[in-house]
């Protein structure tokens, strides 16, 4: 009974947190819009008995997803975000690797006060980070100001509402993400093993490659993860950092809910966007419970 | 037994693989290394005793190439280490704690170091599987080394290190993660391996039985000083300071003025009690303070006075430890000193005569122990 229980705990938090919510959206994205409030139908009415469940789940059709492919702006707003979620993910790897390398290596004394600055930007809001970003890249910002006056330039660069303050703006963000599971990963890894390598031939260089980086795999991959999946649906970068041409579908998804008032479609471009996020963190699990079963 | 002892530090014309000149090493203020001269020839199993912090470690770290001295130099093969990084010593280590490649298996641990070597991969095979063969691992290759026992990892580690056939092997702590039983029956496999393949061993323990076993000479450290370099024979028999004869085995030390009688030496030790004689070498000053250190083994013990004995003392029997095959018995003397004395159980326990609170006897002969200066 004690063991029911256990296992219950974590099924019913998905049930309720996530099935239901999805069902519902799922149920939203099969509907039509129309001017009701809530502002598509069908709408579910039990107490009509068997018939009106009947005609309820008649009139739900895929029309929705269907007009998601006729319209271009859709698939080139998934792929986009794609995009920019891979490309942003190796930039925050390149970035976030050589920190969580440098904390690993610190003395063991600074070690939590290391940890503390990576973390400490959190207690800030969200909003305000992204907002003290504007403040930084715009034209007359911090950045420009100060590159003019050290004479690197001669006339402000335009940062601000390109997809290059939105690239900033991830990798400022999700940085910690990416740090913290690499960190993990390398504090655990023995020392002598590099004095082993090295022992044996290698030069510090390849030591890494050959020790360093494959002990530290599972942190990159968990790293990578945690920053690709949020990106992908990212809105709030996009739409205060980027300009008219970033295309994510965070953005259009915000678009249809609120400009559009077309709950149908929205709800369509949202489970199409979890099914994207969805398939890798499937193949991601299968290959870690994979890699268990291999080692015993 | 016409066979010549290998002896090889005996030889002056023999040229040593080794060479510590005035090699000292600092780690900011903490002196590890003080001044340390030192030889190790040519398929020596030389042995590096000492209590942690002595600076065995250091010494070691410092053949592979991790720490670098501060003053003085090191030799290997007559050239100077001074410039030369780990990677490219004819120098292999294992690893106290084994540093085995968790991300590879057994295989690829031992084949590593060839790898780099950028050997042929029919070379690689077939040492690999040669030094399997060796460690008696051949069944496990294909394990990674957290699927295998402790003992079979220290067994992948040794293949490992041994692999390149390395001129010198360093073993840091080698048996120290095994258990008693086993980590005797490894010391033996260890002497036997190193004899097959020839290579030079340098061991750091701080197990002195350990040292014993496997060395064909010992060192026994304590603060960044050799104290003694010899065979565990003569570092057990004929130790030379109290330090070294405590450190090895259990010893009696008495402590007393010198009188030097013709061939023999007196020790003047106690008020009321008959002077110890000892035999030496050396020459003692009369008055000059000295050290008798004696093992219990060599120590009699009897309920009746020993009548050709050339020293005896009277006392009371304080403790026994019974380990089995010896019995150690703890003798109080009228003037407070315990005295440990040793028997070998050849009789049952039943029919011992000797327990506590008798009166008994100890004596020894003349040459049983050693007279030392400091």
């Amino acid at each position: 009974m004690r063991r029911f229980v256990l296992i219950a705990v974590p099924y019913l938090w998905l049930v309720a947190l996530f099935l239901i919510p999805f069902v519902i959206v799922l149920k939203i994205a099969l509907s039509d819009v129309a001017l009701a409030r809530p502002p598509y139908l069908p709408q579910l009415d039990i107490t009509g008995g068997w018939d009106s469940i009947r005609t309820f789940f008649s009139e739900l059709d895929f029309e929705n997803f269907w007009f998601l492919t006729t319209d271009d702006l859709y698939w080139k707003a998934y792929l986009s975000s794609l995009q920019i979620a891979l490309f942003s993910t190796t930039l925050t790897l390149l970035v976030g690797y050589p920190i969580a390398y440098g904390m690993a290596r610190a003395a063991p004394e600074w070690r939590p006060t290391l940890l503390m600055l990576v973390i400490l930007p959190f207690w800030t809001s969200f909003l305000i980070r992204v907002y003290a970003w504007m403040g930084i890249l715009s034209n007359e910002g911090l950045l420009n100001q100060f590159l003019l006056w050290l004479g690197v330039i001669n006339e402000p660069l335009t940062i601000l509402n390109t997809n290059a303050a939105v690239y900033i703006g991830i990798v400022y963000t999700y940085l910690p993400f990416m740090i913290l599971p690499i960190y993990s990963a390398l504090e655990r890894m023995d020392d002598s093993l590099l004095e082993a390598a090295e022992d044996l031939g290698c030069s510090r260089l390849s030591a890494f490659w050959l020790v360093t980086i494959p002990l530290s795999k599972n942190g990159i991959i968990a790293g990578c993860f945690l920053v690709f999946i949020p990106v992908i649906g990212e809105f709030v970068i996009p739409s205060l950092l980027g300009g008219s041409g970033t295309l994510m579908i965070g953005k259009v998804l915000w678009e249809e809910f609120f400009s559009n008032r077309d709950w149908p479609v929205a709800s369509a471009v949202a489970v199409i966007l979890l099914l994207i996020l969805v398939i890798p963190i499937i193949l991601f699990q299968r290959n870690e419970q994979k890699q268990r079963e291999a080692e015993g | 037994m016409n066979q010549p002892v290998f002896a090889t530090w005996n030889d002056p014309d023999a040229k040593p693989l080794i060479q510590f000149r005035n090699v000292t090493k600092r780690f900011g203020d903490f002196t590890a290394i003080d001044d340390l001269t030192q030889d190790i020839f040519e398929k020596e199993f030389f042995a590096l005793l000492g209590p942690s912090g002595c600076g065995k470690t250091t010494m070691m770290r410092m053949l592979a190439g991790f720490d670098m001295p501060s003053e003085g130099q090191i030799f290997i093969a007559g050239q100077d280490m001074a410039r030369i990084p780990p990677n490219k010593r004819a120098v292999n280590m294992m690893f106290q704690s084994y540093a085995l490649f968790p991300h590879l298996s057994v295989w690829d641990n031992i084949a590593f170091g060839l790898k780099r070597e950028g050997k042929d991969k029919e070379a690689i095979n077939a040492r690999v599987e040669e030094m399997l063969r060796l460690t008696r691992l051949s069944k496990f290759a294909k394990r990674k080394p957290h699927q295998i026992s402790g003992g079979q990892r220290q067994r992948v580690a040794l293949a490992r290190s041994l692999a390149k056939a390395p001129k010198l092997l360093l073993l840091d702590e080698p048996l120290g993660a095994l258990d008693k039983k086993l980590r005797q029956d490894t010391q033996f496999e260890l002497m036997d391996i190193q004899e097959k393949t020839g290579t030079t061993f340098v061991i750091v323990t701080h197990d002195q039985e350990e040292a014993m076993t496997v060395a064909s000479r010992v060192a026994v450290m304590d603060e960044g000083r050799i104290i003694q370099v010899a065979t565990p024979a003569q570092i057990y028999e004929a130790p030379n300071s109290v330090y070294v004869a405590d450190f090895i085995g259990d010893v009696n030390i008495i402590s007393g003025r010198a009188k030097p009688t013709g061939e023999k030496v007196a020790i003047q030790w106690a008020e009321g009690q008959p002077d110890i004689l000892g035999t030496t070498t050396t020459k003692f000053d009369a008055g000059q303070e000295i050290h008798f250190a004696i093992r219990p083994e060599k120590v009699a013990i009897s309920t009746e006075e020993p009548l050709d004995a050339a020293n005896k003392l009277q006392g009371k029997v304080l403790d026994i430890a019974y380990l089995g095959n010896i019995s150690t018995y703890h003798v109080e003397l009228p003037t407070g000193h315990v005295i440990k004395a040793q028997t070998a159980n050849t009789r049952r326990l039943s029919r011992r005569q000797i327990t506590w609170e008798d009166p008994v006897w100890i004596s020894f002969t003349d040459t049983a122990g050693v007279l030392l200066e400091r």
